[in-house]
């Protein structure tokens, strides 16, 4: 019998507990001599569970349940998480510019996240109740191996909560001079922490993903480091905080359009319309590298489990990147049509009217061919009036060099958005100005070029090694466009004079929808994504160590996990725009006449 | 309050389309159910059976076809029995076998013994696959299922069939579960458990590979399917072609099960 011992399941968990005493006693085998030698006492089996381990409540769906939550508690930590690094950033740029607008919309922020940082704690708490009554054997293990590292969570959330109470406390109190350099060293310290809390909490989803720190035998011996550094472990790191500071931009722009739709005066709404600006400034920024995150993840898993990947990219849930290509164009696309509408701002932004269309029409046909799928499911006549399973012209726009070359050609074209909109009321007055506009014309056309031919050539002319590898010099290409243009514009819009007067507030309502749609599309795309993430591990708890016997242990449908995925978005905006509520009411100072004695 | 209402309808439209997109703008696939563990009779089986065992797992539990399929992510299989002689000859050979059966057999628990050039991970110079020890994780072959997989790719690949049947049952059938031996006890559960779905349209399967069988009790007789579930290349369909479905039903199905089945099948009009 070639079974190892290790996958010869217990047939109990007291079986299971047996066999942890046996390993306990027993020599370690050499393999599992390498990994964990210095604690050999220590030996957790995976438990082999059936049905009946999982205690099931008349009514209550336990996996839609522990979903909604797990969801809801990652949109608001994802929040909570993200703000203090750009108000950190903005706070800064406070300091520097002695712009006192800066440090109040930092203040604004910070408040803002303040209610959603006690949600995400309520609902954190939530989340391991539901983990401990619907799952409990998972949990138990999960704890046996994170031992230290939940400990150390605990503690890191207290000194949390303690930085960013004295931060957000004491916004006022530690103002000018040397009290405002530890105002913001009490804001490096909250991001410290805070990313701090995020990377342990991805070690153990990632742990269920990519288990590590056991041997060959399944048994975990007591490395917690290496069960925490496993292998998808800072693909996830990376992905999520890129990730964050685009959702945490997205949300605030929420906000700022809020205010900005409710604001009584033109002061508030030019103050608000200030407030979204660099809200979807945030956003796009984080926005432009995360695809390129995004790639780095999904080529990570390949390289951890190719079976993981496939069944990730041309498996059942091949069809989500369809989806994902219909949300990352309504976020592109909002976030392009707010900075159209942003150049509505000056006289000075009409010169560039007539470049938008063009803009226009890249983004949507990008989005096009991002959107169509490779294999279509088709019916028998179908495919035999199509004559294969791939359209003959369109099917070419269905492999990944054809969606690369469209990501890239997205971004570009959104940063040169951005360009336009930063130049639209400014003429450069260096004497250099026009080689510089030259040289830039010249960045944009031999980048784009070289992107259409690496894609072209190398996707559809050589094999498939060079097919994928030819992505990463398109990005390097993408990224070059952007760093080497920005330096360049800002070295030539130095000192450059102002075309009109900027009018803050003269926006439309519609611009102010727009960032509504980048807030609830980030949230929806987040919410699918963390089903994908979650749904590739199939029929494991942990991946190929751990079964999942409870009667949810099939993969959802992509149209069951939209509905759930809907409801959390529901749920979650309704939660945000209470947290919007709270923050306008705690500001506002009622006089109640004659309510309260009057003093001598 | 007006701009709160505005704001919330817009939101949940918004939600509405992507949901909406989701349910009805693209194919929904049903994943496949987890596997179980299945009984194996070795005893009774014929040499062909086992093969057919064998190809059951190749494009089944073992998760072969995810990779070795046309696409290109890993070798073909189909000439196993040419070039596994020369890669036993070749230079960059890492193991020990001596015959095609015992290569077949490293390579599916030490794939990295020899990497079929342009096949290895990256950045490994084709000295380490990508593939993982189908004894382990999750696929988890057993002794037999191994056995049975290297016979259909020693038939299937042009080499002569060498392997035996293990005498001895498969190590996860020692003990089945009374459910799992038990016979199963709807039409419904028969078509769930042999994927009859994942090609034709039954039950509430929406499978379009094979004939729609959501009225096939009005045309034909019980008879003429109980024929095609047992011979299904005795007659094919208009507009299919043959060779699509699995001709080892019949090894498969319990009697119980063949008669719940075909009773179901002629009861649907």
């Amino acid at each position: 019998m070639f079974m190892l011992p290790a996958f010869m399941p217990a047939a109990s968990a007291s079986e299971a507990a047996a066999s942890a005493a046996t390993a306990a006693e027993a020599p370690a085998p050499a393999a599992a001599a390498e990994t964990a030698p210095a604690a050999p006492e220590i030996a957790i089996p995976v438990p082999k569970l059936t049905e009946a381990d999982y205690p099931q409540i008349k009514g209550v769906n336990a996996r839609v349940t522990v979903w909604l939550v797990a969801q809801l508690h990652l949109w608001f930590g994802a929040f909570v998480v993200a703000v203090p690094m750009f108000v950190f950033i903005i706070e800064s740029i406070g300091m520097m510019t002695r712009d006192e607008r800066y440090d109040n919309m930092a203040y604004e922020f910070i408040k803002v996240s303040i209610t959603a940082y006690s949600l995400t704690a309520i609902l954190g708490g939530l989340l391991s109740f539901g983990l401990i009554l619907f799952y409990p054997d998972l949990f138990k293990y999960l704890s046996a191996v994170f031992k230290e590292s939940m400990f150390a969570y605990a503690l890191l959330f207290f000194a949390e909560s303690a930085v960013l109470y004295i931060y957000y406390y004491g916004w006022h109190w530690l103002q000018g001079g040397n009290k405002k350099w530890v105002h913001l060293t009490l804001g490096l310290l909250l991001n410290a922490v805070g990313i701090q809390l995020m990377f342990l909490a991805n070690a153990w989803t990632t742990f269920m993903m990519s288990p590590a720190g056991l041997d060959p035998a399944g048994v975990f011996h007591g490395d917690t480091w290496a069960a925490i550094h496993n292998f998808l472990w800072n693909p996830i790191n990376i992905h999520r905080v890129v990730a964050n500071v685009a959702y945490g931009g997205s949300i605030v722009g929420a906000y700022a359009a809020f205010k900005f739709l409710s604001a009584k005066n033109q002061a508030e709404r030019a103050h608000y319309d200030w407030v979204g600006y660099n809200a979807n400034f945030i956003a796009i920024s984080a926005l432009l590298p995360l695809p390129f995150a995004g790639y780095y993840l999904t080529a990570e898993m390949y390289a951890y489990s190719q079976q993981m990947g496939i069944t990730l990219m041309g498996g059942v849930f091949a069809w989500i990147f369809i989806i994902q290509a219909v949300l990352i164009g309504a976020l592109f696309l909002s976030a392009n049509y707010y900075l159209w509408c942003g150049m509505g701002r000056s006289e000075g932004a009409h010169r560039y009217n007539g470049r938008i269309k063009y803009i226009a029409i890249v983004l949507v046909a990008a989005f096009l061919v991002w959107f169509t799928p490779h294999t279509l499911v088709l019916t028998n006549s179908e495919l035999k009036s199509l004559g294969g399973p791939y359209h003959q012209i369109l099917g070419v726009f269905g492999i990944m060099p054809a969606k690369n070359t469209a990501v890239n050609f997205l971004l570009t074209f959104t940063f040169m958005s951005f360009m336009f909109y930063r130049r639209a009321n400014k003429v450069a007055t260096v004497s250099w100005a026009a080689a510089g506009n030259a040289a830039q014309i010249a960045l944009f056309a031999v980048g784009l070029i070289n992107i259409v031919v690496l894609g072209v050539y190398y996707g559809y002319f050589t094999n498939t090694v060079y097919k994928v590898a030819a992505s990463i010099p398109q990005v390097l290409t993408t990224l070059t466009i952007i760093i080497v243009s920005t330096v360049l514009d800002t070295l030539m819009y130095k000192g450059a004079k102002d075309v009109a007067p900027l009018h803050w507030g003269r926006m439309s309502t519609r611009s102010q929808y727009a960032l509504f749609l980048l807030a609830v599309s980030f949230t929806w795309l987040m919410g699918l994504m963390g089903y994908v993430r979650s749904g590739i591990r199939q029929h494991w708890h942990i991946s190929n160590i751990f079964r999942d016997a409870s009667p949810d242990a099939y993969t959802p449908g992509l149209g069951y996990a939209a509905s759930v995925v809907s409801v959390g978005t529901i749920i979650f905006m309704a939660m945000v725009i209470f947290v919007f509520w709270l923050s306008t009411i705690s500001g506002k100072h009622v006089v109640a006449k004659g309510y309260w004695k009057e003093q001598a | 309050m007006i701009n709160f209402l505005k704001v919330s309808i817009f939101s949940l439209l918004m939600v509405g389309g992507f949901w909406g997109f989701s349910n009805f703008g693209i194919p929904q696939i049903k994943p496949a159910p987890p596997p179980v563990e299945e009984k194996l009779d070795l005893g009774a089986m014929t040499m062909d059976q086992f093969i057919a065992l064998g190809g059951k797992i190749f494009n089944g539990k073992g998760t072969c076809t995810l990779c070795h399929n046309k696409m290109g992510r890993a070798p073909m299989l189909d000439a196993i029995g040419k070039n596994a002689p020369e890669r036993l000859k070749d230079a960059r050979y890492k193991g020990t076998a001596k015959t095609v059966e015992e290569y077949i057999f490293e390579s599916m628990k030490n794939p990295s013994a020899y990497v079929v050039a342009g096949f290895g991970k990256s950045g490994t110079n084709d000295t380490e696959s990508p593939m993982p020890d189908v004894t382990g994780g999750g696929i988890g072959l057993n002794e037999a299922e191994l056995a049975a997989t290297i016979a259909y790719l020693q038939d299937s690949g042009g080499a002569e069939v060498t392997v035996t049947i293990p005498a001895m049952p498969a190590p996860g059938a020692e003990a089945p579960k009374a459910e799992e031996a038990a016979p199963l006890k709807t039409a419904e559960e028969v078509i769930a458990k042999y994927t009859c779905g994942a090609c034709h349209k039954v039950a509430d399967q929406t499978g379009e590979i094979g004939p729609n069988l959501t009225k096939i009790g009005a045309t034909k007789s019980k008879d003429y399917i109980r024929q095609a579930i047992l011979e299904p290349d005795a007659v094919i369909a208009k507009g299919f072609t043959g060779g699509m479905m699995p001709p080892t039903l019949g090894e498969q199905l319990k009697a119980k099960e063949l008669e719940m089945l075909v009773n179901y099948l002629a009861g649907l009009k």
